[in-house]
């Protein structure tokens, strides 16, 4: 078994349990849409290495090219990256109108709050 | 070698991710963000992903970060806390979903071998066909805007909701849209004369490439995404060297949110069309008598539709977090 061969997956495993450690372990609202954001770069990752064939060139058709990366991949992840960042912003906004409301992006302090309420 | 390259550039975003662990500081961690999305911007060209590049350049390494920034400066930085004690529980279920993934992977096929799953489904026939079907070279642009064009269609609506739901998120009572700040000349207190003569010469040719990297997307890499993303960052680059009010004036926000619905509505009354003449939702061959032609018109309307709301949307969002910023200041 070649090694390298499963490295690209590897890292991709590596990124996705950071990014999901982040999410779980930090306490601030605002690390933890980054943690996600890292999460869903390494899916983007994934799916772009599944696209690329050894050898092959960028899938833009050339005279005398006879084998390219898959399309496919290229396409579900150049929108999702778009889709990525409205929905993310979406978040950020959340934090901005929980921060106006409870003054604070912790979650303890947040959770505090409301039992005392 | 490229596949040295490639092992160093994801050892590089493995260790700014771990970096973005350890870090407490937001300041700090946004910073990350940038270099992450940078990484994997230059990631996906040696994959020959292109096109995603183009687009994780501008939203990872640009968009993302900003709009980050603009958060963490309407919140405030807040004091980083001490490290409490080490979350046990959360690292033992991080390892153990870690090792049951790893112990996934041995399953895939070997990276970058042709004959994967992957490759033998539809693709073949999108890298086979579409030079004859559609008259295009770039692939991407041809599945993008015609063989899924209604995945499409619903990813710019996705992305249009993402814009209406952070201005109701952010509304203020008194106040509808994104920011209408009021305009007094000289307002702006402190100015950064280089930054802004330098911007001054840049934005001009940013807008343009903007519109090159939309109307060229057929043949380079390129497209509406694309484009879109880049029009806006030209935009708010200007917002923040002379502030809320000036570029408010320059685009005026009523504008830009109409026309974050316009791009939407081109998109759907392009298939519209198609149904009027008893065809299929977005069939292209309404246009032109000449199919490959007809696949050209309708292209190029679909990915003006997605770069009109994609600029928009990104530019609006923009102004709803710089205006929670300016509120915060004043």
């Amino acid at each position: 078994m070649d090694v390298l061969s499963y490295f690209n997956y590897w890292v991709v495993v590596v990124l996705m349990m950071l990014g999901f450690f982040i999410v779980i372990a930090r306490a601030n609202l605002v690390k933890k849409l980054i943690g996600l954001n890292i999460f869903q770069t390494s899916v983007f990752i994934l799916y772009i290495s599944t696209g690329k064939v050894a050898g092959g060139a960028a899938p833009i058709l050339t005279e005398g090219v006879t084998l390219y990366s898959n399309p496919l991949p290229h396409v579900l992840i150049l929108t999702a990256i778009v889709v990525g960042i409205a929905t993310t912003s979406v978040g950020l906004a959340l934090v901005i109108r929980i921060h106006a409301a409870y003054g604070s992006v912790n979650q303890n302090d947040i959770l505090q709050q409301d039992q005392q309420c | 070698m490229e596949l040295l390259v490639n092992s160093v550039l994801l050892m590089l975003l493995v260790a700014t991710a771990g970096a973005l662990v350890v870090v407490r500081g937001l300041l700090a961690s946004t910073m990350l963000t940038s270099v992450y999305g940078l990484l994997s911007a230059s990631f996906f060209v040696t994959m020959d992903a292109v096109d995603v590049a183009f687009t994780e350049a501008a939203v990872g390494a640009g968009v993302s970060p900003l709009l980050l920034l603009l958060t963490v400066a309407a919140i405030g930085r807040g004091e980083p806390r001490a490290a409490g004690a080490l979350p046990i529980l959360a690292i033992v279920l991080v390892t153990i979903t870690g090792a049951l993934l790893i112990i996934g992977t041995l399953d895939m096929p070997p990276f970058g071998s042709a004959d994967a799953p992957a490759h033998t489904h539809v693709a073949p026939r999108y890298l086979q066909l579409s030079g004859e079907e559609i008259g295009i070279p770039n692939v991407v642009t041809s599945v993008l805007a015609s063989y899924r064009a209604f995945d499409t269609l619903g990813e710019v609506l996705v992305i249009f909701t993402a814009g209406v739901a952070v201005l109701l998120i952010l509304a203020t009572p008194g106040q509808r849209g994104s920011a209408r700040p009021r305009y007094t000349p000289g307002s702006h207190s402190e100015p950064h004369t280089i930054l802004q003569v330098v911007s001054k010469i840049l934005i001009p040719f940013i807008l343009l490439f903007a519109l090159y990297v939309q109307f060229h997307g057929e043949y380079g890499p390129g497209g509406g995404f694309q484009a879109g993303v880049i029009f806006a960052s030209g935009i708010i680059l200007y917002g923040l060297l002379y502030g809320l009010p000036t570029v408010c004036r320059v685009v005026r926000p009523a504008v830009v949110e109409t026309l974050a619905a316009v791009g939407v509505l081109l998109y759907g009354t392009t298939g519209l069309l198609a149904m009027l003449d008893g065809r299929p939702f977005l069939d292209y061959s309404v246009f032109a008598a000449n199919p490959v032609l007809g696949q050209h018109i309708g292209i190029l309307l679909v990915e003006l539709g997605v770069g009109i709301t994609v600029a928009s949307v990104i530019t609006v969002i923009y102004y709803a977090f710089a205006n929670q910023f300016e509120m915060a200041e004043g």
